[in-house]
């Protein structure tokens, strides 16, 4: 039987890299794959915890969290491709069209 | 046993992982990334969430890996291509990141509460039924709402994607 802490201890792990890629990369593509790296660790503790008290909630906020995610992706490669369409760039430090 | 498919599924993923964030092209980043969540529905299997696994495979590696892959064959990654990729970079964002880390592994590796009990077993054996019967009674509402803005996340991106016709 794998005990909870490695499940947790793998989902820090790649809650890190996840993070990595979010905050040190420059390419809106690899910035996204990133957060579904993010959702993902969070889905693993969801699921270890909820088998580690024998409690169904935690599959069902995963379900949740893969619907929601679903929903990101498509608005956020819509926008991704309006994007590309008006200024043809894909670095996140060009795109400061809101700013204020 | 058990504990050296963990072993086999978390280093694989976590190689995966690095590979997403290391690699130059965001094709290779991509197809990583599906090997990284391959791997995590096999740990999902392990977890004893055989629904979950199938849902991660259906809908991350067939839904949202391709829609991925459609969209940077559609825009043109040369420029992204030779772009560089230098992890010292930001430092503010590296100290940051390390910090985090630190502090995420020694909360799990200093705290005793994890590994106190074994897992409480199920109720019964049917687990499907019952996390369904869950589900659709006592979260139906956030099901249905989820539905809503899966709706709407469709709806907004046809209208994003669409070509301006004046």
């Amino acid at each position: 039987m794998v005990p909870l802490w490695w499940y947790i201890l793998l989902a820090v792990v790649l809650f890190v890299i996840g993070a990595a890629g979010v905050l040190l990369r420059r390419n809106i593509l690899i910035v996204l794959m990133s957060l579904e790296l993010l959702l993902n660790s969070v889905n693993i503790n969801f699921i270890a915890f909820g088998r580690q008290y024998g409690d169904f909630r935690g599959q069902i906020f995963a379900i949740f969290v893969i619907a929601i995610t679903a929903a990101e992706v498509a608005v956020a490669l819509g926008i991704l491709v309006a994007l590309v369409r008006n200024k043809s760039t894909l670095k996140v430090d060009d795109v400061t069209m809101m700013k204020g | 046993m058990d504990q050296g498919f963990f072993l086999l599924f978390a280093t694989v993923s976590v190689i995966a992982a690095l590979m997403v964030v290391v690699a130059r092209n965001p094709v290779h980043s991509a197809l990583a990334l599906m090997a990284c969540f391959l791997q995590i529905s096999a740990i999902f299997v392990l977890l004893g969430a055989p629904l979950l696994a199938v849902i991660q495979i259906f809908v991350y590696v067939g839904a949202i890996m391709v829609l991925f892959l459609f969209v940077i064959m559609m825009i043109d990654v040369r420029e992204a291509v030779l772009q560089r990729f230098l992890p010292g970079g930001n430092l503010p964002a590296l100290v940051l990141l390390v910090l985090l880390g630190i502090e995420m592994l020694a909360l799990v590796l200093r705290s005793h509460r994890f590994s106190v009990t074994g897992p409480v077993v199920m109720r019964g054996g049917d687990e499907i039924r019952q996390l369904s019967t869950t589900l659709f009674a006592d979260y139906l509402l956030p099901f249905e709402v989820a539905s809503v803005i899966l709706l709407a996340a469709l709806i907004g991106a046809i209208v994003l994607a669409r070509k301006e016709s004046g």
